[in-house]
């Protein structure tokens, strides 16, 4: 009976990223639009749009690789598997003691790596310029990832991404070296999702974009698996950030339904206060050059390091 | 129609131009007039063609401040005006390619109008039949290890104007851009020709839509030169009224664009409120939210009514009003600021070689503005400042927009407070006597516009030459950009917003 609550619960989980990532997109769309007094449209237009494109024929160049074709299905599934492993509503679910927080990450980079080669798989010159601009910010903004990692891991003593969610709810204090984590994975969120200032997910120039640039020549079906997983993306960091950082309401896995719910009324307020302060952040700043990420990822890289050696600092004294 | 036969038919003798004279030239006064160009004593305002000889509008240092002058070229060859002074190379391209008078000497022989899918060849000229296949277009090389293209266009991601853009970048760094515009060419050469004089205005009109009022005021005045047309008090008013809203509409619109092309989308959000308030306010009072077909040789089709007025007023209040506001989000934004100043610099002596007018001009140190330098009314008898600077980034020239928009503003207040009452358009008919020529330059919102034309006995016009600003300002694009980085190009490009329209013809 348990293991099949548990199982249930891990569903439900995955079930539930899925269908909220579109979902954060349209909430951060709608806002943006309010705070820049137009309308906007609904919530749910990213849910309608994915919907169009699957119904629609895929239009592939004619020296298309195998590479170009199944990227989608692989930079979706990776994503889809990173997002159900972080704790949304509730710690410890059935398989997050498959993977880590190290094994999230490489996930996400792994589909990076997909994204990338098939930016360059048909030769377009946008594609080649997305992805040269992506290896650039990815190789500053990987390494930051990791520290961060190295940080939250050594104060909660484990990798186990739910073990360090419920240690965070249990130990709520005040740490230096966790603020300093929190900045650089803000820092890190913002350039993986291509969100304003680093990229602009908005724009219609495509001398400026990263990871439209990418996709520019997707559509159809993969174009939706690629939009449903650079959704989920952002839903994962958000919820990766909830749950380390602002773990409060966090259900643990044996606890019942009733925490649950409010485990899950829980993260849709914490998702809503992302999604609102993003979408704040991103009205109220430029878009900064090109050459400028790197300052901006090295930030986050540097506060990561000092994290670390702050904790390794604090721990020995 | 056969454009050629027309031409010689209509020209048993040649009268003058008016408001500024034409003089036929020879070959060595043609060259000498090149000369005074390269060595800048003289600025190119136009170089255009007829089907035997090819006419160059010249900014004087001295009065008259314009003069035209004619070669005549029978050979059906002239001595390149570009092989010393670049900026006339593409016009002459382009007469190479309308009217097929060959620039001897010229260093870049390419097409530039023609893609060779026309169907025809030198369509105002010998009309030669041809395959509609494309001409094959070979770009300027940039050659080098690190070095490879990107080629963008003519089909863009957003709703544009369309044109192409080579750049070759090594890296992120641009090496070099060429443009190939051309793609929106609708033939205004011909159909100008022929046409009577309310078509032609609204061919005019509608040469690049964004200036619609600017252009259909310049060919009005041409018209009003050539007959000598006294144009009652009260329409020269309102028509500087229309130039001003229409400036200042696009001003704000362009700003915001730029903002926007940075991911600011706040300040275009602003942007858009204003420009849209003026698009209104414009419709009610002239039922037209561009302007577009109001001005007429002669006069103005519509009047202002005094409700109008006093909604103009209240909307230049308001304007003035937040403007302040706008500036100071413009300026505050330090994210913003980091993406514009020093972006996309051209030099003082590049826009002073390519006489580029408007706000590019301007932004590099060239205070050139028809308003002032033309003088023509009602302009002479209003206060107003014309915006400079030095700096000669895409900063500078949203600050010169700024300036701009001040200015525009105490012109609207002016105009509103100093309007006569009368007549709003002059009664003239066209006299059965002689061909006319005329001339004007006006100052529309992207800088001066020129326009040329020689009206037929029988009243229609023979040949309209209308320039737009873009000519000597899409070369300087190409400069800008140079040593910037690809991603920097939409700000520069949209800190120009040259006109595709109005230079493809």
């Amino acid at each position: 009976m348990n293991f099949l609550f548990d199982f249930v619960a891990q569903g439900a989980q995955m079930l539930l990223v899925l269908a909220l990532s579109p979902l954060i997109i349209g909430f951060t769309r709608k806002l943006k639009a309010r705070l820049l007094r137009r309308k906007g449209p609904p919530i749910i237009q990213p849910w309608r749009d994915l919907i169009r494109l699957l119904r629609k024929e895929v239009v592939l160049a004619e020296n298309a690789s195998w590479l170009y074709r199944s990227a989608p299905y692989l930079i979706f599934a990776m994503t889809w598997v990173a997002a159900s492993l972080v704790p949304t509503f509730a710690t410890g679910l059935m398989f997050s003691w498959s993977a880590d927080l190290i094994a999230i990450i490489a996930l996400l980079g792994s589909a990076r790596f997909f994204l990338a080669l098939a930016g360059m798989d048909i030769g377009t010159s946008f594609g080649g310029i997305g992805s040269s601009r992506e290896a650039m910010f990815g190789s500053l903004a990987e390494p930051a990832t990791i520290m961060i990692v190295f940080t939250v891991s050594f104060v909660a003593g484990t990798t186990q991404l739910s073990e360090i969610a419920a240690y965070m709810a249990g130990n709520l204090e005040l740490r230096a070296s966790v603020g300093m984590a929190l900045v650089a994975l803000l820092i890190v969120a913002i350039a993986e999702n291509g969100r304003v200032p680093v990229d602009n997910p908005a724009t219609h120039l495509e001398l400026t974009m990263v990871h439209e640039a990418m996709v520019l020549e997707y559509s159809g079906r993969y174009l939706a698996l690629i939009e449903l997983a650079s959704a989920l993306k952002l839903l994962l960091y958000i919820s990766l950030i909830a749950c380390v950082f602002f773990p409060v309401g966090l259900a643990r896995h044996d606890a019942g339904l009733q925490a649950m719910a409010i485990g899950l009324g829980a993260y849709l307020m914490k998702l809503a206060i992302g999604g609102f302060l993003l979408a704040l952040f991103e009205t109220s700043t430029a878009k900064m050059r090109v050459f400028r990420v790197p300052d901006f990822l090295g930030a986050g890289l540097m506060l990561g390091l000092l994290a670390t050696l702050l904790v390794f600092v604090t721990r020995s004294l | 129609m056969n454009f050629a036969s027309k031409q010689t038919a209509a020209q048993p003798s040649r009268p003058t131009c008016l408001p500024w004279p034409r003089e036929v030239v020879d070959r060595a006064g043609w060259l000498a007039m090149v000369e005074s160009l390269a060595k800048g004593e003289r600025a190119l305002l136009s170089l255009w063609g007829e089907s035997s000889c090819v006419h160059m509008a010249l900014l004087e240092q001295r009065e008259p401040p314009l003069r035209i002058v004619t070669l005549e070229c029978p050979d059906g060859a002239f001595p390149s005006v570009g092989r010393l002074h670049p900026p006339a190379s593409r016009l002459e391209r382009a007469i190479h390619d309308l009217y097929g008078l060959k620039p001897e000497g010229a260093s870049d022989q390419r097409p530039w109008l023609d893609h060779g899918r026309w169907g025809v060849r030198q369509p105002c000229g010998a009309r030669q039949e041809i395959d509609t296949t494309c001409d094959r277009y070979e770009f300027l090389r940039a050659e080098g290890e690190p070095l490879h293209q990107i080629p963008v266009g003519p089909v863009h991601a957003g709703i544009i104007e369309p044109g192409h853009f080579r750049f070759s970048a090594n890296g992120e760094t641009v090496v070099r851009l060429e443009e190939r515009l051309g793609f929106a060419h609708k033939g205004i050469d011909q159909l100008m020709s022929g046409a009577s004089i309310e078509r032609a205005a609204q061919i005019a009109a509608r040469v690049s839509g964004d200036s619609t009022v600017a252009y259909s005021l310049a060919f009005a005045q041409a018209i009003e030169a050539a007959f000598d047309v006294n144009v009652p008090p009260r329409a020269i008013y309102l028509r500087a009224l229309m130039a001003e809203l229409e400036r200042l509409a696009n001003h704000f619109g362009d700003i915001g664009g730029i903002c926007n092309d940075a991911a600011f989308s706040l300040m275009q959000a602003h942007c858009n409120l204003v420009r849209e308030r003026i698009l209104r306010e414009a419709a009610s009072a002239f039922g037209h939210r561009l302007m577009m077909d109001r001005i007429t040789p002669g006069g103005t089709l519509v009047d202002l009514k005094p409700e109008s007025a006093t909604a103009l007023y209240a909307m230049t209040d308001w304007i003035a009003l937040m403007t302040p506001r706008l500036i100071a989000l413009f300026g505050d934004t330090t994210s913003l600021q980091d993406r514009t100043v020093g972006t996309g610099f051209v030099s003082e002596a590049l826009v002073k070689q390519y006489a580029c007018g408007g706000y590019v001009g301007r932004a590099s140190g060239r205070a050139f503005d028809a308003r002032k330098a033309i003088g023509y009314a009602p302009y002479p008898h209003l206060a107003f400042e014309v915006g400079a600077s030095n700096e000669g980034d895409v900063d500078a020239r949203v600050w010169v927009r700024f300036d701009e928009i001040r200015a525009s503003l105490k012109i609207v207040r002016q105009i509103l407070d100093e309007t006569p009452e009368g007549p709003i358009i002059a009664a003239w008919a066209l006299p059965d006597d002689w061909t006319r020529e005329g001339a004007a330059l006006v100052e529309g919102f992207r800088g001066d516009i020129f326009v040329w034309l020689r009206m037929r006995a029988d009243g229609v016009v023979q040949r309209c030459h209308l320039r737009d600003p873009s000519w000597f300002q899409w070369p300087l694009l190409e400069a800008a950009i140079k040593d910037n980085i690809v991603a920097d190009f939409p700000l520069c490009n949209k800190s120009f917003n040259c006109s595709y329209s109005g230079h493809d013809l």
